[in-house]
């Protein structure tokens, strides 16, 4: 199989790779092209174990492809726990497979750069949340920071080859992939301060400072007048034997390999979960030419939208609903899959049992806010299974218990990329407001962008968020 | 959590019920080229209603289904390639000699060639005939607009092409 795609329906790889460069992976020279991650590249060779697990070394291989799960940590130019998935290949580099724990090298000789910003918003998070929130505070007036740890800015808009649904006048109907290139050239435009590849390691003061890491060695200490998280969220894992050979990768780890860096993971897949993420990933395997086996989902019924999974039907792709993955099969690595039927309580129903072959299973069964950051800070926060886990209370302006401390998109909630946009942009107004920016003019503003969000959220498939995000409104209130 | 309560073989096709819905008389279907949207759940979304240059597409609010108004609309296939849930296709029933042709957004490679033959598939993606692709369109957003024509018995159940028999 070659694992490069050279034609693709929607994107033009060939053309766009950068430079060939070489790296040493164990000795070995291994091809890689400039722009792609360590973790990319390794898997284009054919090499599937990145890391073995600390207590019982079993293999563990790509996961989600933005530096929020453990299993790539590699040791890299003898730096261990390096992030592969996120981190740039470069030529030369030595990258090594890593068993267990790192050890930092006591002679290993760090050179740490400070550096001190001072601006009136920082984003943390450059997805459709917080390029949105940006967008809405520069074109205000106000000086702009956004801080991702990705190499790429866009958050998971840059791997969603598929057109977007809501309204015509908030980017309907546009790819995200050229929603996020147009967000970042807008910012680009106002000269907001983009810091990619920087992890925020942490809030202090109370969500004042923050601390942000650039690729492992430049220490950047923030201090902004407001902060927004819009951190997003992880995807969920799911109980299995087996679950954790290389080849079980998160739906957006899988989207990344192929619609950003255009590397086909495997031949055949199953996917497991029929939400809007498995249907529309399941739809992308297809236009980058790896089977699609099967969607099994557990409910009873298609989680996402029709009109998606129709699309996945008529390529001939069963979608099993009632159905489970029971167990992953392979020794090293994925290599099939026992699917099993649930009965009408939910059960596997024994004797259901049948075999797949795949090489490739991705999960795409929910994700989970990443709130840590906020919690940190010292916001309040609750437990709220219709926002998909724990979250920081706010309020419909997404402001936290901490003033000046606010939070959008996934992180606040999982939603849609549209929905999170609209609340970046809220966000963004909020802080304008509280900034003394223009405050008639915004409130405006702030308003037709939550009667857009209302008419976003009045979906059926809204249902159990609008419940969660009352909730979280009462809880604000009842703080206050 | 989805909405519609489905039977389990019917997963992510419409309902007859849908299809009886969503497909216009057969006066209309004779008369020549029309749009058909298959979409029929209540989700944000509104592309095709602001493409169609002749007002036939209107939606009470952002959520409700499309409605079409197949007299107004003349399949010019403004809505098809932008239709974020790839649900609009045409039909034409007007041909001469037993033929129909469906026109349909297609995302695949290799972009079908005109004259070429392809297996004609229904919306569980089963070949129900061959058949021939009549025209094709590029879309400034690479979505490929492909015309196929087949028996025009089956053209109102056409949803997709096969390129290799499966």
């Amino acid at each position: 199989m070659d694992p490069w795609l050279r034609s693709h329906p929607i994107i033009d790889f060939e053309s766009n790779r950068g430079k060939l460069i070489h790296f040493l992976y164990e000795g070995k020279r291994v091809k890689a092209y400039e722009g792609q991650t360590i973790a990319a590249a390794l898997l284009a060779s054919g090499i599937k174990t990145l890391h073995y697990s600390n207590k019982y070394q079993r293999p563990r291989g790509f996961f989600c492809a933005i530096g929020k799960c453990s299993s790539c940590l590699m040791r890299v130019d003898g730096v261990p726990n390096v992030k592969t998935c996120v981190e740039p290949v470069t030529d030369g580099m030595i990258v090594e497979c890593q068993m267990g724990k790192g050890e930092i090298s006591i002679a290993s000789e760090v050179k740490v750069q400070n550096c001190r910003i001072e601006t009136d918003v920082a984003i943390v998070g450059a997805g459709p949340a917080g390029l949105s929130a940006a967008m809405t505070a520069s074109q205000l007036g106000l000086d702009v920071v956004v801080i991702d740890e990705n190499p790429i800015a866009g958050g998971q808009l840059i791997k969603q080859t598929h057109k977007f649904f809501g309204s015509v006048k908030n980017q309907a109907g546009i790819r995200g992939t050229e929603i996020a290139k147009l967000l970042v050239r807008q910012l680009k435009d106002m000269e907001a301060e983009m810091i990619t590849g920087a992890s925020v390691i942490g809030s202090y003061e109370g969500g004042k400072t923050l601390v942000a890491v650039q690729n492992n060695y430049a220490l950047k200490e923030i201090h902004p007048k407001k902060i927004i998280v819009a951190t997003g969220s992880r995807e969920n894992f799911l109980v299995f034997p087996n679950n954790d050979l290389p080849g079980v990768c998160g739906a957006g780890g899988v989207q990344t390999l192929v619609n950003v860096y255009g590397i086909k993971p495997g031949e055949n897949a199953l996917i497991v979960g029929s939400g809007n993420v498995g249907l529309i990933l399941g739809y992308q395997l297809l236009q980058a030419g790896i089977n699609v086996k099967a969607v099994v989902e557990a409910m009873p019924r298609i989680g996402g939208y029709l009109v998606h999974a129709s699309k996945l039907r008529r390529m001939g792709v069963p979608i099993l609903t009632a159905h489970t993955i029971k167990r992953a099969i392979g020794k090293d690595c994925v290599e099939g899959a026992t699917l099993i039927a649930l009965d009408e309580e939910g059960k596997p129903a024994e004797g259901t049992e049948q075999d797949v072959e795949v090489d490739l299973i991705c999960l795409a069964v929910g994700l989970t806010p990443s709130s840590e950051l906020l919690f940190q800070a010292g916001c309040k926060w609750t437990y709220l299974p219709e926002l998909g886990g724990y979250v920081a209370i706010h309020s419909r302006d997404l402001e936290t218990t901490k003033k000046g401390v606010y939070v959008a998109g996934d992180a606040s909630g999982i939603e849609e990329a549209d929905t999170a946009m609209m609340e970046g942009k809220i966000a963004g107004a909020d802080a304008a407001i509280k900034l003394g920016v223009a405050a008639r003019k915004t409130e405006k503003i702030k308003i037709e962008d939550r009667k857009e969000l209302d008419l976003l959220r009045a979906s059926p498939f809204s249902e159990r968020v609008k419940i969660g995000k009352q909730r979280v409104w009462t809880l604000m209130e009842d703080y206050e | 959590m989805n909405p519609r309560e489905e039977k389990k073989e019917a997963a992510g096709v419409l309902t007859k019920d849908d299809i009886t819905n969503v497909i216009p008389p057969k006066e209309r279907l004779q008369k020549g080229s029309v749009a058909i949207i298959e979409c029929v759940e209540r989700i944000p979304c509104d592309p095709c209603k602001e493409a169609c240059p002749l007002g036939a597409i209107s939606k009470k609010s952002l959520i409700e289904p499309p409605r079409i108004d197949w007299n107004r609309c003349n399949g010019c296939g403004a809505c098809l390639s932008v239709c974020p849930g790839l649900a609009i296709f045409l039909i034409d029933l007007s041909l001469p000699g037993g033929k129909g042709l469906v026109t349909m957004p297609y995302e695949l490679l290799p972009v079908p060639k005109v004259e070429e033959e392809v297996y004609a598939l229904d919306r569980r993606g089963k070949p129900l005939s061959k058949g021939q692709i009549v025209k094709t369109r590029m879309s400034k957003d690479k979505t490929t607009v492909v015309t196929v024509a087949v028996d025009e018995k089956i053209a109102l159940d056409v949803r997709n092409i096969g390129r290799t028999a499966k």
